[in-house]
């Protein structure tokens, strides 16, 4: 264990572990993420900032496209910066990121699937229902 | 011996980065994950499969509104607060976000004063943690009960499609046993940490296996990932 010990000591944060003239990086991670407070705050500090932004897109009461756009924005920059420096995956190798990354984004196809068939029972409603309600 | 190996591997001298590299990964002998122990990959998995459900509920959430003809209630007017004479639009839910955005910040720090061994600032940290998330819960608790009083229901509401209910108790509602179940699991590492179980390495209750401080971590990914949710979650629900 004071092996291991040791070598958190002599880690350095590696940002680019995936590249191949990296070998000393490579053992960075079972070791453990060393990286300055700093950064976590500064991250801090932008969710904060982004949290706000989207709050103030309601606030204004901003409509149409634009909402949409700027709501869309903010969460992806905010659910980017969560997964990159807090939970580290920035510095994973990208085996295991496209690994865990990928699958989520195919979820996408799904919502197609679904605006599609959302569309299709609100047209039969609006034909056949719409005088009852 | 077979419990360090998987823990704590030993690298191989050279990895190649790149898409070469994953190739070579998931192509390679007995383990595609070469510098992730397999607990936190296991957790990665987990909440893979976690993201799923929640995409499943948000995916359910839209064809729900996108379905009705009938109007659906505005959120920005349900969950304003009426403070100081006037009506806040959304006010307790944009709290709620800055809390949970703190916890995630308390926790990042305490993962890494874990890797520091400095296991006071750690335990301390991640009680903190705690604390926003529990305070999360109440916050979340006297917003189901506001609503209830108004007459919301599974099944009806006052002020449009009936589905907002269902939408709104099923999304909240899990993701809330989330936070409940990560204030539970926050409260026993904490007490391992303070206690001095990973310095010392004393073996599980359940386990008999060492503990590491990299659990710290591993329950990071767990507490950063209800953050993450909570993210969609205000995006499509609360702001949409």
């Amino acid at each position: 264990m004071t092996n291991v010990a040791v070598q958190i000591e002599g880690q350095q944060p590696a940002l680019h572990m995936h590249a191949p003239d990296a070998p000393a990086s490579t053992v960075t991670h079972a070791k453990g993420q060393q990286h300055p407070i700093k950064l976590y705050l500064v991250v801090w500090g932008w969710l904060f900032v982004l949290s706000t932004c989207s709050y103030l897109v309601d606030f204004f009461g901003i409509h149409g496209y634009l909402r949409a756009a700027l709501i869309l924005l903010f969460m992806v920059l905010k659910a980017g910066l969560i997964v990159a420096v807090f939970m580290h995956m920035a510095w994973e190798r990208l085996a295991l990121a496209y690994a865990i990354l990928l699958p989520p984004v195919l979820v996408l196809v799904f919502v197609a699937i679904m605006v599609f068939e959302s569309d299709y029972t609100h047209l039969l409603r609006v034909i056949f229902f719409a005088a009852s309600t | 011996m077979a419990e360090t190996t998987l823990t704590n591997p030993q690298q191989p001298p050279q990895l190649i980065g790149g898409l070469r590299g994953i190739a070579a990964d998931w192509s390679s002998d007995q383990r595609a994950f070469k510098n992730v122990s397999w607990g936190k990959a296991m957790m990665w998995i987990f909440l893979l499969s976690d993201t799923f459900i929640f995409s499943c509920f948000l995916l359910s959430y839209m064809t729900a509104r996108m379905s009705t003809t009938v109007p659906w209630p505005n959120p920005s007017k349900v969950f304003a607060l009426h403070i100081g004479g006037q009506d806040i639009p959304l006010i307790l839910i944009a709290i709620m976000t800055f809390i949970l955005i703190s916890s995630s910040g308390t926790m990042a720090m305490a993962v890494n004063f874990g890797y520091r061994r400095d296991r006071t600032k750690t335990a301390v940290l991640m009680l903190a943690t705690a604390a926003f998330g529990a305070t999360f819960v109440g916050m979340q608790a006297f917003e189901w009960t506001k609503l209830i009083m108004e007459g919301v229901r599974p099944w009806e509401n006052p002020w449009g499609a009936a589905q907002f209910g269902s939408s709104f108790f099923m999304i909240t509602g899990f993701h809330g046993t989330h936070v409940t179940i990560g204030v539970i699991f926050l409260i026993a590492i904490a007490r391992k940490v303070w206690r001095g179980d990973f310095d010392v390495e004393r073996r599980g209750f359940f386990t008999s296996r060492k503990g590491y401080y990299e659990i710290v971590e591993i329950m990071g990914l767990y507490w950063h990932f209800v953050d993450l949710v909570w993210v969609f979650i205000f995006a499509f629900f609360y702001l949409w």
